[in-house]
């Protein structure tokens, strides 16, 4: 296992400098450059075409709406759309890569020059630099057969799915990162919740992490601090970090990296420029294959296609739809739900602010949508490790919050209830029904039980009666165990007064 | 005996057909007769489809028995280079890493050429991925010019050209990159055409320089020319750099030619040092007719057309490195598995050293170089601003002339084995026919009769601007039209004959 600082030591004596680059598939019909359907969880290699495999003689043709998607996140980033971009031919031989070439854009990409506004979770806001977003072909899909891990060494063979070959992807390559200071790991996480956000709002790609629909590469080195007055010392070598594919992911291989680098370089060492493997389960990085500025993908203009030039029109349509950006919607959203800051953090942390939105739309009081998302909800996902958006719907959840209002519910009963949805036993109404969860609102049953409760303890009765209404606790208690819970402790408090009097001495 | 249906044109065979004269079978059968005869010595064809061709055919003859309407090209043969994919038929590009492919799919001017019923009787030999032109380079062996066996019938498509001039096929497709149409046409004594770039559509023809490659007829007359490419021509969304213009009738363009006030420019550049006399005085004598016709001729210069094959020789290899990197064992074609096993890369690389050939390693080395980090610049930059001098210097030299016109080739047929052991030698063939495919403007070559010294064929070149083809269909049926009546018959009826008694009398083994 690598040597690493304590991560405090690390900044004290470095500053680290980040770079991402963020891929996220496009939720086109079709592929980027051929008529196959873009669906890549099917029988391994039918969702192809002759431009797919890369027969000889298939020529690629550029899909239209992976453009339009490809522009409205350009504009979302806040980066300029090129009047002319063009694709290019990244030459480099590889089994999924069926032409042994990836159709890619190089020297004039789509997008240029934006920024992202994200806020950590110490309410910090950071504007990250976007150098460019570009288009290009995903891979096929490896699978190595007969090693013991999995991954291509010490593998029998290996099998090529060619159905994710030719998958719209758009790369988005961020500026160098400078002042993230000891944030950075948080900075990491924000920026890739942030982008996910976008894209989520443009409707443009489903942004599964898990399933790989965005993918990140975490570029990061480290730069020795130098005393006051003195010059700054230059950039330290880079690793890349893959293989990371979660939001929780991308911030601890940041923190990792910072650590095993700032280790390295305090005992003398230097940093090898090579991609570095994310190991989910050891919260490690492993090395990967060497990687070098003098990478040679000899770059050149792809003479199959003609040069992506949108008409200005297109372009302001497009600019003209765009959804509002996570950061102005964050500041409207916490004014319009009265949130605290804390409250708001809190929320946009968990990651759960969309299915608050989705909640509060579909009836619910914005501080109940949230108690119970960051509640109870978050605490199941997270006790059964799973996202807390596969549990219940938005609609479930307002569903809920509107029995809990109606007084058909009281908090305790609406947590079973939700339980059982969780369960898969059918809506809010429906595990009500079937498990007879309802608040007993028949004051007739509550008074028989109440009067057994009072003649049964005789002195409780006799405290009450003599104003000490404290002791009626006691006989509440009681009742609310007759009634296993279904009761509304309100009312059954209210009716023991009342009964303690009217009943005859 | 009956008329020897292989030597009628197309458009005379298509008369026969739609007036019931004559079977597509019966002429399939006769055309797949001469094959049998004669591709033994001549080695045009690498597949000859008999079975598949007759099929098609009997279909076509049911079908006009049935009454219905047909295209009046349905039913006559054509010959297929073997650079197009064609589904259910081999096809290798001339290569050996592509032995045995059959294609699941049908290039876009086979899909064409089918709807019109037109006959697919075999695929042609080239050079391998059509670098050459000569056709030595192709992994199965040279072609042979009919009109004298021991030389070459140009290259790339010297399969095309061979088997239209030894009346195997009456017409064929063939693609041009630097010359690979017209430079056969020219030692055959055929005609063929390079289109406008993006008039054909390229999807199926297996690549060798994109920017540069494009599918054309090849013929014995300048119509049957102009009918296939009224088939093969327009717009295809699978093709991004095909055009989408409306293109008139090619066909009409021949039938209504007239040189008359038509303004030909001589390329000043492309004629004398290098060039051999007796094409040289072919070609002028070809300019006296058209100017006693009416033309007339004027002087233009290209100057940059000296640097045109170093800028050839960088674009056209880059792309090809790249193009051709997809031949890799893994997908499809031939696969070497090294002694013992091996990585991936170890079966990729086994494969690519038996696969391809010399000249095809040449490319690729010489591409991959010019594409490299830190010579990019230098090379494949520099190749592309010559490539738009060239492009401009055409734009001045069209704004004085309607047409522009050179001598195809500077030489007529070369022995085989002649100038494999000199590469650039053989590159420089290509000087008079590259600059159309740099400019992307189409040409075509048309026979202007046999050299003095050696009484082998000489072509001449017609170039015109992008979109332009019909003017060239015009001038160059003109032309044919005037050499026809001085001479008094077609040039091709004064190729030797190749009848297989003739063959065993001069014990011409077959290769």
């Amino acid at each position: 296992m690598a040597k690493l600082m304590d991560y405090d030591r690390a900044l004290e004596l470095f500053e680290p400098v980040l770079g991402f680059e963020v891929h996220i598939e496009l939720s086109t019909k079709t592929k980027m450059f051929s008529d196959a359907p873009n669906y890549f969880g099917g029988e391994p290699n039918t969702n192809i075409t002759p431009v797919d495999l890369g027969l000889p003689g298939s020529l690629p043709v550029v899909n239209g709406q992976a453009v339009r998607y490809a522009i409205s996140l350009g504009l979302a980033l806040g980066c300029s759309i090129a009047p002319t971009s063009r694709f290019a031919r990244k030459n480099y031989f590889y089994p999924d890569l069926a032409k042994n070439y990836q159709i890619s854009q190089s020297d004039e990409p789509i997008a240029f020059a934006g920024s992202v506004e994200v806020e950590l979770p110490n309410g910090r806001l950071f504007t990250v630099p976007i150098e460019r977003a570009h288009m290009e072909e995903d891979a096929g899909k490896l699978t190595h057969v007969g090693g013991a891990t999995g991954r291509i060494q010490g593998a029998e063979y290996s099998l090529v799915d060619y159905n994710r070959a030719g998958v719209p992807l758009v790369e988005i390559v961020t500026d160098i990162i400078y002042g993230a200071e000891a944030d950075a790991p948080e900075l990491a996480k924000a920026y890739v919740s942030t982008i996910r956000d976008i894209v989520v709002g443009l409707g443009i790609s489903e942004a599964r992490m898990e399933r790989g629909n965005l993918r990140c590469d975490a570029n990061i080195s480290l730069r020795r601090r130098t005393p006051e007055g003195e010059p700054p010392a230059p950039l330290g070598t880079r690793t890349e970090t893959k293989n990371v594919n979660s939001l929780r992911s991308v911030e601890r291989a940041i923190r990792y990296e910072i650590q095993r680098q700032a280790a390295i370089l305090d005992d003398g060492g230097t940093i090898t420029q090579e991609t570095r493997h994310w190991h989910e389960d050891t919260g490690q990085t492993s090395a990967g294959r060497p990687k070098s500025d003098a990478d040679d993908y000899r770059y050149f203009p792809e003479p199959d296609l003609l040069p992506v030039v949108p008409s200005p029109e297109l372009i302001e349509e497009l600019r003209a739809a765009l959804p509002e950006a996570p950061a102005i919607r964050r500041r409207r959203l916490k004014a319009e739900w009265n949130f605290t800051d804390l409250e708001f953090q809190d929320l946009t942390n968990s990651g759960l602010v969309n299915e608050v939105v989705e909640t509060v739309a579909a009836g619910a009081a914005p501080a109940a949508a949230r108690k119970w998302w960051t509640g109870e909800i978050a605490r199941t996902a997270n006790a059964q490790g799973v996202d807390a958006t596969t549990l219940v719907t938005p609609l479930q959840v307002a569903q809920l919050v509107a029995l809990v209002d109606a007084g058909t519910l009281t908090d305790r009963l609406a947590r079973q209830v939700l339980e059982g949805v969780i369960a898969g036993e059918g809506t809010p109404q429906q595990v009500v029904d079937a498990r007879g969860l309802a608040v007993v609102s028949d004051d007739g049953a509550l008074i028989a039980a109440i009067d057994e409760a009072l003649q049964s303890q005789p002195d409780v009765l006799a405290k009450i009666r003599d104003g000490k209404v404290q002791a009626a606790g006691a006989v509440i208690g009681a009742v609310m165990k007759a009634m296993k819970g279904q009761a509304d402790a309100a009312r059954v408090r209210e009716l023991v007064l009342e009964r303690a009097t009217a009943l005859p001495e | 005996m009956t008329t020897d249906l292989t030597r009628l044109t197309a458009d005379a065979l298509a008369t026969k057909l739609s007036t019931g004269e004559v079977s597509s079978v019966e002429a399939t059968q006769a055309h797949l007769d001469r094959i049998a005869a004669v591709d033994g010595s001549v080695h045009a064809f690498l597949h000859v489809a008999s079975d598949s061709a007759l099929a098609e055919a009997a279909d076509i003859d049911r079908r006009r028995a049935a009454g219905e309407e047909l295209h009046p090209l349905a039913g006559v043969p054509i010959a297929i280079k073997d650079v197009i994919v064609t589904k259910g038929m081999p096809t290798t590009s001339g290569s050996k890493i592509l032995e045995g492919w059959v294609p699941p799919y049908d290039a876009t001017v086979m899909t064409k050429l089918r709807a019109a019923g037109l006959v697919s009787i075999g695929k042609t030999n080239m050079d391998e991925f059509a670098m050459g032109s000569s056709t030595e380079h192709s992994a199965y062996g040279p072609t042979h010019n009919p009109w004298d066996l021991e030389r070459i019938p140009g290259g790339s498509g010297g399969g095309s050209a061979a088997a239209v001039a030894a009346f195997e096929a009456p017409f064929a497709l063939g693609s041009d990159t630097g010359g690979s149409i017209r430079q056969p046409a020219h030692v055959t004594g055929t005609v063929g055409l390079k289109p406008t770039y993006g008039g054909v559509s390229r999807y199926g023809a297996i690549a060798l320089a994109s920017s540069l490659d494009q599918i054309g007829p090849v013929s014995r007359t300048v119509l049957d020319s102009a009918l296939l490419h009224d088939v093969i021509g327009g717009h295809d969304p699978r093709d991004s750099t095909s055009l989408t213009d409306a293109w008139p009738s090619f066909a009409e363009a021949v039938r209504n030619a007239d040189v008359a006030g038509l303004r030909i420019g001589v390329i000043t550049e492309l004629q004398g040092d290098g060039f051999q006399p007796g094409v040289m005085e072919r070609f002028r004598e070809a300019l006296a007719l058209l100017e006693g016709a009416g033309a007339i001729i004027t002087e233009v210069g290209l100057p940059s057309v000296e640097h045109a094959i170093a800028a050839y020789y960088l674009i056209m290899p880059a792309e090809a490195s790249s193009n051709l990197a997809k031949f890799d064992s893994v997908r499809f074609g031939l696969r070497v598995n090294p002694k013992g096993g091996g990585t991936v890369e170890d079966v990729m690389s086994a494969t690519r050293e038996q696969g391809f050939g010399a000249e095809a390693k040449r490319r690729i080395i010489l591409g991959t170089y010019a594409l490299s980090a830190g010579y990019y610049d230098a090379y494949y930059g520099s190749a592309q601003k010559v490539r738009t001098l060239v492009q401009r210097d055409f734009a001045a030299a069209f704004a004085n002339a309607d047409v522009l016109v050179s001598p195809t080739a500077p030489t007529t047929a070369f022995k085989l084995g002649e100038k494999t052991g000199d590469p650039l030698s053989m590159y420089l063939n290509d000087i008079a026919t590259i600059p159309a495919n740099l400019a992307g403007i189409p040409g075509i070559s048309v026979p202007v009769g046999l050299a003095a010294e050696d009484g082998l064929p000489v072509g001449i070149q017609f170039l015109a601007p992008a979109r332009e083809d019909a003017r060239l269909y015009g001038v160059a049926a003109a032309l044919e039209a005037l050499l026809e009546q001085k001479w008094g018959h077609t040039l091709l009826s004064q190729a030797p004959d190749l009848s297989p008694s003739e063959m065993n009398a001069t014990d011409e083994g077959a290769v």
